[in-house]
């Protein structure tokens, strides 16, 4: 399917629910194009009847004729810009609806492909320019066509000569306005990725400030912004030139039809046959014709930028979200007897569009209750291979068995409902504590209080007053500590067959977090510890050391400091680092 | 700030462009002239075209020739307009880009740690865009609308004056049912802003943090309170959109009863006057009806971007106007430091509620390595931001070789300290330009001799373009290797002074035991301040400061401290008692 038509079959599925009102706006405005085309053929009535014969009650009904047709264009009009209005809205409202879905159903591999800044702007900024695009086509772009051709219709009524003139002076507008948009988009485009770079820039600054006010570069990063500054304002004058030119062009055209006609008219009236009332209609149209052209061409920008903004919306919406599960129904799968058990069969795993993969023949396996720790350095795969457990991502080879099934059949619902997890990156959410607390799972105020305590954030809890103590957007009002604890008694709540601590407890300070590991060691529950250091890890049953990628060993502590040679090595960085373990 | 002072700001930012606005009014006086003047000349070129033989040919010539001239000044005047309107706006924009840009550098940070990135760049970008959006389309519409207006009306009395009394007349009723509109959809529109600010804050927080919302398969309750909002968002939309679509279609209907009056009072008189007000001034007077009406319509619209506009220039100049840190003027540089850092009788704290710091004492003599250890939130990151003047001190001083901090400018002491941070922050360019961040004029051997040295020159080379390599905000990096750049940084300027905090935090054991010989010989003699959450790396320092709640509570060596049995020894035997 081409692109094109991508971007239709979306847009058409989105107006199905309003398909009446996508009808019917245009057809209203068709119809108060009529009211607004028979307005000169009233007029050369009036004067060539009502004038021409002195009957001055005819010139009265034929004004009245004329407020008549107008209250009557309101009407359709209203009707029309209603029926868009809420097309318009109806679509954007649903586009955003398909795009959350959409989004909520990403694995991780394509959160991380199209990136969060990316998703955001396509919810907002890209569905109001669609918004506006569809509004605007409902109302206009159909309106000025009809309205065009219309008048040229109707002059033929009035005279076939007049009317050709008109007719000819279509091509000739039809390709000042192809010609303008065809330079003006590119232009625009260009303006559009220079503001990215003037936005980023902001931005970048922002964040750095710091950084920048360190290194004493704030003069130099003013130029740099300037430079910047100064192409975008270059572009803008270019753009602006460009576009700048529609009106004028289409205002000068129409007049020499205007005077084309004059000359057409004298002739036919000298011949006799025309009359002068005719010839009044005949201009009226052309400047119906003059206004409409010079609506339309404004308004093509703005469709224009709600194409692209729809490209790029369609792009998202045809993503394939997450695979759902591929084997048996619920019904027919084996309940899982080892509850918590864990295992890794021969797992490989590369990022998409990543070269080198990421795990590489992974195996082992973990009783339930023990506790697993897993050790490497930066970029060993440590937060990979437990992201594979709640199945965040999906093994490129290899299986991941979790209580004796293969987590690709386990719906994902329940997987992660029986995986407790703690992400490195510790956020919580506008509400209050309890709410926060409630995404872990259904729970009694006392259980919520008991994964508090576990988590050892019960002075957390009380000094913001309790569990309806309030929650800022991402959590702003805690401390890092505060909310590393904070999301592990949200993952407590859930009282999880395997718990995955994916070194959270970094803000932690010593004592907290020796607390913390006593408590969990009291849990149920396969806990796996992710961390950098030894000391986190050491007491754990088994332990996983990686380097990049692979499974460098297996082992107690004792073991792999006889095994092992890199498990060695780090542990005496440590140890030299710590003086003692 | 008031409307009024916020358009008198307006008048002195254009007060440069002065020349090119008196072209801009110019060229439209003559367009809307030459325009005005086309319906009169047709209707008299209708005039003479009477009937069958009837037609003066040469006289038709005469003054088609004279609707030509007209049409070809006002195209031209028209693109004049624009094009010196485009300059004086883009112009106009730019420079108060860079007055807001460069703003940023002299706010204090204060200004910055309190708000939203986001609510700032807006600023500078979106609004500043917006308020030229409203400069450039409202100064030309306006102006030509009004001049259309008043020509009009003038041609009309030229015509006829029964007709122009008809049009002046009814004008009120434009003007009342414009007001009606206009004060309904901002009703609608503020409400509509109101339901998508909410519903934006939604997706920022839910999509901006997608993976926690996954693993805690809390994908339906979303959806749920996303449809709420996204419907309360559809209603309140459709009413904004509805009423302000309202304005074009009222505004053809009061056009099409100015039309009817026109064309019957018109009409009315050609038979009345027998003929001396003609069928061609007729023509002229409908041209005319359907012109007056146009502006008023345009008017509404441009007042609506205009009030927009207004309120945007009302966030850029309170941002300009924002109070900025002390000035430099009088301080002097620090020249040749030494390095010896005391903090004496220090008290600060962000909010004048919750005190933080009180009476805080230190001394760091010169050469010496001062560790700052202790609990989350105990003030270790305030103390950084203090010493670099990255906020000022409620009370007491800070100085450096014996002079105040707020004495010497905050350049030379910026440059006295070299930070590595446990935010890496890079900016978006290449890796060549991160390392050179702090020594623009280093060489290229020194540049890598510090890369190399940080152990970062490996995986340099093994990306794609070496050290041409664009990074930054959201780069391929990981926060290790950032770190390394970090650190290779620091390196490059080799400063007296060194603050780091949490420096190596991201990078692992075995590498940083590499970079920690390069780190150690970088300490050698030159005052450093160390953070570190793992009281093993602060072990050697000269000086420990254990801090808790805003306070020093104990300061010493490691082995004073321990024997000591306090707080310190609490800290560490936690940390090591597995």
């Amino acid at each position: 399917m081409t692109e094109r038509k991508i971007i239709l079959k979306h847009l058409l599925s989105c107006l199905k629910t309003y398909r009446k009102e996508a009808i019917l706006a245009p057809l209203f405005k068709l119809l108060e194009a009529c009211m607004e085309l028979v307005v000169p053929l009233v007029i050369a009535r009036i004067v060539d009847l009502g004038v021409g014969g002195g009957d001055r009650m005819y010139i009265v009904y034929g004004c009245l004729v004329l407020v008549a047709f107008g209250v009557a264009g309101f009407g359709f009009a209203i009707t029309a810009q209603y029926f868009a209005a809420k097309a318009a809205v109806g679509v954007s409202a649903e586009l955003r609806s398909r795009l959350f879905t959409k989004l909520q159903s990403f694995s991780y591999s394509q959160i991380d492909e199209v990136g969060t800044a990316a998703m955001i702007t396509r919810m907002t900024s890209d569905c109001q320019q669609v918004q506006n695009g569809v509004n605007m086509f409902l109302r206009i772009l159909l309106r000025s066509p009809i309205i065009v051709f219309g008048a040229a219709i109707m002059a033929f009524t009035v005279d076939v000569q007049g009317a050709l003139v008109i007719l000819g002076l279509i091509p000739f507008l039809a390709v000042v306005v192809v010609a303008i948009m065809a330079a003006g988009i590119p232009l625009y485009k260009k303006v559009q990725a220079k503001l990215d770079g003037v936005n980023l820039s902001a931005r970048e600054n922002l964040q750095g400030a710091r950084i920048i006010r360190a290194f004493c570069r704030e003069e130099s990063e003013a130029k740099d912004f300037a430079a910047r500054n100064e192409a975008l304002c270059r572009e803008q004058r270019r753009a602006g030139r460009i576009s700048a030119l529609a009106n004028p062009f289409t205002y000068a055209l129409v007049n020499v039809a205007v005077i084309v006609l004059l000359i057409v008219s004298g002739v036919r009236v000298f011949a006799g046959s025309l009359e002068q009332g005719e010839i009044l209609a005949l201009y009226s149209y052309l400047s119906i014709i003059l206004v409409e052209l010079i609506k339309f061409a404004n308004l093509v920008f703005t469709v224009t930028r709600a194409v692209s903004s729809e490209k790029r919306i369609a792009k998202v919406l045809d993503e394939k979200g997450e695979p759902s599960v591929t084997a048996p129904a619920a019904g027919e799968r084996q309940t899982s007897q080892q509850r918590g058990a864990l295992r890794f069969e021969h797992v490989t795993f590369t990022y998409r569009g990543g070269g080198a993969p990421a795990l590489d023949d992974i195996d082992f396996s973990v009783e339930n209750g023990q506790t697993l720790g897993v050790l490497g350095g930066t970029g060993a795969g440590k937060t990979t291979l437990v992201d594979l457990i709640p199945r965040f991502y999906e093994a490129s080879g290899g299986r991941v068995l979790l209580g004796g099934e293969d987590v690709k059949s386990i719906p994902a619902e329940e997987l992660r409902g029986r995986v407790g997890f703690v992400p490195q990156h510790a956020v919580l959410f506008k509400g209050t504590i309890r709410s926060n607390l409630l995404w872990g799972g259904e729970a009694t105020d006392e259980e919520l209080m008991q994964a508090v305590k576990l988590a050892q954030a019960e002075d957390v809890v009380a000094a913001k007053g309790g569990l309806d103590g309030e929650v800022a957007q991402e959590g702003k009002n805690f401390s890092g500590g505060q909310r590393q604890r904070l999301t592990i008694a949200r993952a407590l709540v859930r009282k999880p067959e395997v718990l995955i601590l994916d070194d959270s407890a970094s803000a932690l300070d010593y004592a907290t977090d020796a607390a913390l590991r006593r408590a969990l060691r009291s849990l149920p529950c396969t806990v796996i510890v992710v961390s950098q250091r030894v000391s986190a890890v050491r007491h754990a049953e088994k332990i996983l050391l990686l380097d990049e990628g692979k499974l460098s060993a297996v082992g107690t502590h004792e073991e792999l400091l006889k095994s092992s040679p890199l498990y060695g090595e780090i542990y005496a960085s440590q140890t030299r680092a710590e003086g003692e373990v | 700030m008031k409307k009024s002072a916020v358009f008198r700001r307006i008048l002195r930012l254009l007060k440069p462009h002065a020349g090119w606005l008196v072209l801009t009014v110019l060229a439209a006086m003559v367009t809307v002239a030459a325009q005005l003047l086309v319906p009169f000349l047709v209707g008299e070129g209708v005039d003479l075209i009477v009937g069958k033989d009837n037609v003066n040919f040469s006289a038709l010539y005469r003054v088609l020739f004279g609707v030509g001239g007209c049409v070809a000044a006002a195209s031209v005047g028209q693109y004049v307009v624009s094009l010196a309107n485009n300059r004086v706006a883009y112009r106009v924009l730019a420079d108060l880009r860079q007055q807001s840009f460069e703003k940023l550098g002299r706010l204090p940070l204060k200004y910055i740690d309190n708000r939203a990135y986001g609510e700032i760049s807006s600023v500078i970008v979106a609004d500043s865009e917006q308020f030229a959006d409203g400069l450039l389309l409202g100064f030309t519409q306006l102006f030509t609308g009004v001049c259309t207006i008043l020509g009009v009306l003038v041609m009309m009395f030229v015509l006829r004056w029964e007709v122009a009394l008809v049009v002046f007349c009814l004008t009120p009723l434009s003007l009342l049912v414009a007001r009606f509109i206009s004060k309904r959809t901002y009703a609608t529109f503020k409400k509509q802003s109101e339901v998508r600010a909410e519903q934006t804050a939604f997706i920022d927080e839910m999509v901006g943090n997608l993976k926690t919302v996954k693993a805690f398969t809390h994908e339906d309750e979303n959806e749920v309170a996303f449809e709420e909002v996204n419907e309360r968002l559809r209603l309140a939309s459709l009413r904004a959109v509805f009423f302000s679509s309202t304005v074009n279609p009222s505004t053809r209907l009061i056009n099409s009863v100015v039309y009817a009056a026109v064309a019957l009072t018109g009409a009315l008189l050609v038979i009345s006057t027998g003929g001396v007000f003609s069928v061609g001034k007729l023509t002229a007077s409908l041209s005319y009806a359907t012109q007056y009406t146009k502006p008023f319509n345009e008017i509404t619209e441009v007042i609506a971007e205009f009030q927009n506009a207004l309120a945007c220039a009302g966030r850029i100049f309170a941002l300009i106007d924002e109070e900025e840190q002390p000035s430099d003027e009088a301080c002097i540089p620090l020249g040749e430091v030494k390095g010896e850092v005391r903090a004496e009788a220090v008290s600060f704290s962000y909010d004048p509620a919750r005190p933080l710091i009180e009476g805080l004492n230190m001394a760091a003599l010169a050469g010496k390595h001062v560790a700052i250890v202790g609990p989350t939130g105990c003030g270790k990151t305030t103390l950084i931001n203090l010493l670099m003047r990255f906020y000022d001190v409620d009370g007491g001083r800070i100085t450096v070789d014996g002079h105040d901090v707020r004495t010497v400018t905050r350049k030379s002491l910026r440059q006295a300290y070299g930070m590595v941070l446990q935010d890496t922050w890079l900016k978006e360019a290449t890796v060549r330009e991160n390392l050179k961040l702090g020594a623009p004029d280093c060489t290229e051997e020194e540049m890598v001799a510090a890369a190399k040295a940080a152990h970062a020159h490996g995986f340099i080379m093994r990306l794609p373009q070496g050290y041409d390599t664009p990074v930054g905000g959201t780069g391929s990096l990981s926060e290790g290797q950032r770190q390394l750049l970090c650190i290779a940084r620091v390196m490059l300027c080799r400063p007296p002074m060194l603050i780091l905090d949490e420096a190596t935090s991201s990078i692992d054991t075995r590498t940083e035991l590499l970079v920690q010989d390069a780190f150690a010989r970088l300490m050698e003699g030159r005052t450093c301040f160390i953070i570190a959450h793992r009281l093993s790396t602060v072990k050697n320092a000269d000086k420990i400061l254990v801090m808790n709640a805003g306070n020093i509570v104990e300061q010493g060596t490691h082995t004073e401290l321990l024997a000591r049995g306090g707080f310190y020894a609490k800290l560490y035997h936690a940390q090591f008692e597995q």
